[in-house]
């Protein structure tokens, strides 16, 4: 069976079989629809809050000045619901915000669709090709600290092997880290957010402590992402950027 | 180039969801809402077919305590009974507010056996559920309060909903208006609520009657009820599709 990246040492070459292609350009262009679409959502109301539920009469943890909904005004004389004991009120809107959720929302799903599809199909093919044990998974004398600090110190320096080369043990970490942590996070926290999958699977509202958790749990996942996005296009730049856009894209080198 | 002999695995893989997806969706063409050819209404179809059909249609959404109720704000398109706002102002509407709402009903027509007007008398003797539910709005805010209402099962039944009726449509005296299908219009929650924190519904929350419908988004849950249409066709009556919005918004 053939695995997913063949380290050929004669001429240090990593090839990225069909799937591993395939799945990395389709997760590509929905991660990218997905951070527009998120971002516009997030502009219709930028505060994010902790807890079952939170909206612009109770406090947040943090507002983000991304739009002209950031502090806005406009809302109406507060009136308490009078048979509570506690202090929550109701008030009107009358502030036109910005709302651009029609095909934010919907195009954050469809690119959603793309990638949690694209996403399994690529968890079952790496577990039974030996892509993740082969390729992904750390060999036993990588994981030390001397190993992993000599490691990190030549991402520093910039001794890290060009393109080509099996992937370091940082990467390898960083790789599954981004694949079985940050990918189910933030898909998982997404899905809390549906009131229907929540009505079927309401333990999701349990272990992400509630709505509007999982909304800002889905946010720092979202942003972790982005990190990882930027220092891996720094690294492929850094590597040999033509080298690896070849392999991941076609699978061959110059 | 090599020539290909034989079926590769990545082409089984890609023949076999082209064609699972081709199935799935021919299989419910049938009953999805038009997309008019939008690829953002396609992927709308596609997770009302999955939702539907992964999903279980009869499990509650999650009902909170008294200490989880929040403040609550009412957003929409403004106060019906002001002539000022000119989108959303009704004559009658405002009449019936000045009277208490006296003179208000909410009429039932279209597939039943017995189209006809219900009181607020009339409505509250079909039965009464009272839920701590969240709403859940798409701009991104929730807000947890306790409904009290009449099931819509209980009205649609009173008036003898016909075996051919699909689709339930309800109109606000505020222009807007929200159809779902008969899944949500008989889950238990889905409610026509009169009452909002033991209180009568406030005014801008939807007086004096309003619909809950728990395992959607806040934006189908119409305020203000004045009328219900009950279809056997898929019918659109705020025009969502067309103007850029999800019509089944469970996520």
């Amino acid at each position: 069976m053939k695995t997913s990246t063949v380290h050929d040492k004669n001429h240090e070459k990593v090839r990225h079989s069909g799937w591993v292609k395939s799945a990395h350009f389709i997760i590509t262009l929905s991660f990218l629809a997905l951070t527009v679409s998120g971002f516009v959502i997030l502009m219709a109301h930028p505060r994010l809050y902790w807890g079952k539920a939170g909206n612009d009469l109770t406090p947040a943890l943090f507002e983000l000045p991304i739009s002209r909904n950031y502090h806005h005004g406009g809302w109406e004389k507060s009136i308490p619901f009078k048979h509570l004991s506690g202090s929550q009120v109701s008030s009107a809107r009358g502030y036109d915000i910005f709302n651009e959720n029609g095909w934010g929302r919907s195009t954050h799903f469809l690119a959603a669709w793309f990638l949690v599809i694209t996403g399994l199909v690529y968890f079952i093919l790496g577990f039974f090709s030996g892509h993740f044990r082969s390729d992904l998974t750390p060999k036993a004398r990588e994981l030390n600290i001397r190993s992993l600090w000599h490691d990190l110190a030549a991402h520093f320096r910039k001794q890290i092997a060009t393109a080509g080369a099996n992937y370091g043990p940082l990467q390898k970490i960083i790789y599954l880290w981004v694949i079985f942590f940050l990918f189910p996070v933030v898909i998982l926290t997404g899905l809390t957010m549906s009131p229907a999958i929540t009505a079927s699977y309401p333990f999701l509202l349990k272990i992400f402590f509630g709505h509007q958790s999982a909304r800002t749990i889905h946010f720092f996942s979202a942003v972790a992402l982005l990190l990882f996005l930027v220092v891996h296009i720094i690294m492929v730049i850094r590597t040999g950027f033509k080298r690896n856009i070849l392999a991941i894209t076609f699978g061959k080198q110059p | 180039m090599r020539k290909k002999k034989t079926i590769t695995r990545r082409e089984a893989i890609f023949a076999g969801l082209t064609s699972a997806g081709a199935l799935l969706l021919s299989g419910c063409l049938k009953k999805a809402p038009p997309t008019y050819g939008n690829i953002l209404r396609m992927g709308d179809d596609l997770t009302y077919m999955a939702q539907r059909g992964l999903l279980s249609q009869r499990a509650l959404a999650m009902e909170y305590q008294k200490s989880d109720i929040t403040s609550f704000p009412a957003t929409d398109n403004g106060d019906p009974a002001d002539p000022a706002n000119k989108k959303v102002y009704s004559k009658t509407y405002q009449d019936l507010q000045g009277n208490d709402f006296k003179d208000w009903t909410l009429s039932i027509e279209g597939s039943v056996a017995k189209p006809g007007k219900y009181s607020m008398d009339d409505l509250k003797k079909l039965g009464e559920r009272r839920q701590i539910t969240r709403h859940t709005c798409e701009e991104g805010w929730s807000a947890i309060a306790e409904w009290t209402g009449v099931p819509l099962s209980a009205l649609l039944k009173h008036a003898g909903i016909l075996p051919a009726a699909r689709f339930v449509s309800l109109y606000g005296f505020d222009n807007y208006a929200e159809s779902i299908d008969m899944l949500d219009a008989f889950h238990p929650q889905t409610i026509l609520a009169h009452t909002m924190n033991g209180d009568k519904l406030p005014a801008r929350h939807g007086a004096p009657l309003r619909l809950r419908v728990e395992t959607q988004i806040g934006y189908k849950s119409v305020k203000y009820l004045q009328r219900i249409v009950v279809t056997d066709k898929f019918i659109d009556p705020n025009s969502d599709i067309p103007e850029g919005w999800s019509w089944y918004t469970g996520i």
